[in-house]
């Protein structure tokens, strides 16, 4: 369906957004398998709505919303760039609205230090959430800390090109933190908590070697099976002699505005 | 007479080149008239590696077919052989050429640090000196040696199985399917050699 936003004033300038067909038939959901054409093609049975997001832990007025009273909120588009683990990177224009704008309705107590977020368990809806094989427990789990989910970059996206978001791409309601890998933005959510303690989060549980719970975007920290030095831009047409490798910038270019969160840490330990 | 049987042997030996080398070209037209998705170097990539595996598998079907069923398509092993060596050659060509744009810096860390891609080198390493040794002349000038250098093929084999298990996330039951064939061609022959070695053949 159409979706209404005005244009944020955070979004990048002089991006250009990722063809819309790239950005919904090359996915990383892995509820829906493990391709990247998975999820545009075996999503067609989720059903996104009703659908209700609920919002409590560490917070003075716990609740529940409907993903379609969120919808009637003052919505902005953010056009992002979103860099995969993987060292391929798009450009999103997101639909959606601040995730601190959402705490702040429900007043996260003193004791709260991050907060926790949930995606839906429907195997009979998500194929990739059965099979002999599980890839991941499931549900999804990722975790970010207070002030990273306060920062005004960090949104949570209900659409993209002017639509609600298609099931491919996390619907009803997911999380955008742009500075960081794609996998931090857990998709199709049901639960956000707020808690004093660091999350647990999928990709750390399945590989804590590979994936770290910061998961920022850094060029200068390798995974352990490729180089982060460089990245594959998605979409760029011309087949093998149109898409050359770009540099990945640190923080993946919103360092001026993010760097500061991470002061005196060392980001090859905290990766 | 032996013109007579090398004829059929050698037309058939070339639409195995024919045929073998397909992929590689239907995959390069595509991916150089964009039509290989969203992300076409990396399905390139995928495609070579993919391709050499089973070459390279195939390969060693070669004697557990003769041992288990008497049909022999041993004057046919070379030229899988050498397809597998082809297939690695396009692999790397690719991400050296195509994905990293001869990054030396890259590639150097790549090949010091990397142990995913430390076992794509060896395999593909091997593959070149089994390549370069498979013609007429070394096989004389070699001897015995020859056997045991070509017995490479079975590192060759695990090197390459694990490097396809570690080039996705997660554990997938394609590249563990891939890993069991190996796991199964190599068993054979172990268990080969050990029953003759209990019971040796009339001599």
């Amino acid at each position: 369906a159409d979706l209404a936003a005005h244009p944020g004033a955070l979004s990048g300038t002089g991006l250009k957004p990722t063809p819309l067909r790239d950005v919904t038939h090359y996915n990383n959901f892995y509820e829906f398998g493990l391709e990247k054409t998975d999820p545009a093609e075996r999503s067609g049975a989720f059903h996104p709505r009703p659908w209700t997001v609920q919002v409590d832990g560490m917070v003075a007025k716990p609740r529940t919303y409907d993903i379609d009273a969120l919808l009637t909120r003052p919505l902005e588009e953010r056009i992002y760039r979103m860099r995969c683990v993987e060292a391929w990177s798009m450009v999103i224009p997101w639909i959606g609205f601040a995730l601190r704008d959402l705490l702040a309705e429900v007043e996260p107590l003193g004791s709260a230090k991050y907060v926790a977020f949930e995606s839906v368990v429907r195997p009979s809806e998500m194929p990739g959430q059965g099979g002999v094989l599980p890839v991941l427990d499931w549900p999804y789990v990722e975790g970010l800390r207070l002030d990273e989910a306060m920062h005004p970059l960090t949104i949570l996206a209900v659409g993209l090109y002017g639509q609600t978001l298609p099931n491919q791409n996390g619907a009803p309601i997911r999380l955008v933190v742009p500075w960081k890998y794609g996998f931090k933005g857990i998709k199709s959510i049901v639960r956000i908590r707020l808690t004093d303690r660091q999350p647990r989060t999928s990709w750390n549980l399945r590989a804590s070697d590979e994936y770290g719970f910061y998961a920022n975007v850094n060029p200068a920290v390798d995974h352990p099976r490729w180089s982060q030095a460089s990245e594959r831009p998605i979409g760029a047409g011309g087949g093998f002699f149109g898409a050359a490798r770009q540099p990945t910038l640190p923080f993946n270019g919103y360092g001026e505005q993010v760097a500061g969160l991470y002061a005196g840490m060392d980001l090859r330990r905290d990766f | 007479m032996a013109a007579r049987h090398a004829r059929p042997a050698g037309l058939i030996r070339l639409a195995l080149y024919g045929f073998g080398l397909l992929p590689a070209a239907v995959s390069f037209v595509l991916g150089a008239t964009d039509r290989l998705g969203a992300d076409p170097v990396n399905t390139f990539e995928r495609t070579l590696g993919l391709w050499a595996l089973r070459f390279l598998i195939l390969s060693l079907c070669v004697t557990p077919l003769r041992d288990m069923t008497g049909i022999n398509v041993l004057r046919y092993r070379r030229a899988l052989g050498l397809l597998a060596f082809w297939y690695a050659l396009f692999h790397l060509s690719a991400y050296v050429a195509l994905d990293q744009g001869f990054d030396l810096h890259t590639l150097l860390a790549d090949v010091t640090e990397r142990p995913f891609i430390i076992l794509g080198m060896v395999a593909f390493t091997i593959l070149a000196a089994l390549a370069a040794t498979s013609n007429g002349w070394s096989i004389r000038r070699l001897g015995r040696r020859w056997k045991v250098l070509h017995r490479l093929a079975y590192a060759a084999a695990i090197c390459a199985a694990i490097h396809f298990i570690l080039s996705f996330k997660v554990i997938r039951a394609e590249t563990l399917l891939y890993g069991g064939v190996v796991a199964g061609l190599l068993a054979f022959r172990v268990w080969r050699a050990l029953s003759r070695r209990a019971k040796p053949p009339p001599a």
